[in-house]
């Protein structure tokens, strides 16, 4: 399945449907770099509605996404985090970059 | 839809009900596209076992990460003969993982096994593979020396976790 893309002020969503593995990892940074590269777009949500499995491959493209909207003072905001997901979050300790809110629109406010 | 709840108490765990002993040895070239390809076939020699949840995510992710490692690191160049084998084996709830390459091998294992050791940054490796395989199973053992392959065999008892619940449908 493919990622989603929708812009949202000057948030980025990407839905992340089915298993963020190092297939999909690399196809949402190719995709994504045409949103966030000289764009006013700095902020980036990822939504775990749909995402049925992660492995370290989505941690370093999500650590990747930080370090790129870090320099504009953006952030990376995590949605609709499953258990399967939260798991990986804690352990790689990415849950200290990014923001947990429960979906797109409180994560919308929250900046 | 019925639902039935079975709970699972501390001590029953010995009265799984059991499982023949299987296995399931299978070669496929190192693509991107392989890796869900090796986590469904993980899944699919799972499921006479009834693994929790848990489990099942802890050995797909595993097995996702002993062959993304092949696939990136393992063979650096694309070649339509790059091949990857995966052994599968069930003994009496023992389940071990082989995953083989036959690329560029590591020469340094320690550091490679180091948390957030990454020897591709450029490709935002996170360098969590290792940590995670050593997390997700109960035994790792990583064979290797330079031009040599890496062999990954690691193992995991499925059916010991206790005072879980099971919902069957």
């Amino acid at each position: 399945m493919s990622p989603l893309f929708e812009i949202r002020k000057n948030f980025l969503v990407i839905k992340v449907k089915g298993e963020l593995d190092h297939f999909m990892a690399d196809q949402i940074r190719l995709l994504s770099d045409t949103y966030l590269e000289g764009t006013r777009i700095h902020n980036v949500i990822f939504d775990f509605k749909d995402t049925t499995f992660m492995d370290s491959s989505g941690i370093g493209m999500i650590m990747g996404r930080y370090k790129q909207v870090k320099r504009l003072n953006g952030r990376i905001y995590a949605v609709h985090v499953g258990p399967a997901v939260e798991r990986i979050i804690n352990i790689s300790g990415l849950h200290k970059l990014l923001r947990v809110a429960r979906n797109v629109d409180e994560a919308l406010e929250e900046k | 839809m019925g639902q039935l709840v079975f709970w699972r108490n501390e001590g029953e765990a010995a009265e799984l009900p059991p499982v023949k002993d299987n296995r399931l040895s299978v070669d496929f070239p190192a693509i991107a596209e392989n890796e869900q390809l090796a986590r469904m076939l993980v899944s699919a020699f799972l499921t006479p076992l009834d693994p929790t949840m848990e489990e099942l995510s802890d050995v797909k992710t595993a097995v996702s990460e002993a062959v993304t490692n092949a696939v990136i690191h393992g063979y650096p160049k694309a070649d339509e003969r790059n091949k990857i084998h995966m052994f599968l084996e069930n003994r009496n709830r023992l389940l071990t993982v082989t995953i083989v390459d036959y690329g560029v091998g590591i020469e340094d294992i320690a550091l490679a096994m180091e948390p957030m050791y990454t020897s591709k940054p450029e490709l935002e490796r996170s360098g969590m593979g290792f940590a995670f395989m050593k997390a997700f199973m109960d035994t790792l053992e990583v064979k290797s020396s330079k031009s040599e392959g890496v062999t990954i065999v690691m193992s995991k008892v499925i059916g010991e976790e206790k005072g879980d619940n099971r919902e069957h449908e």
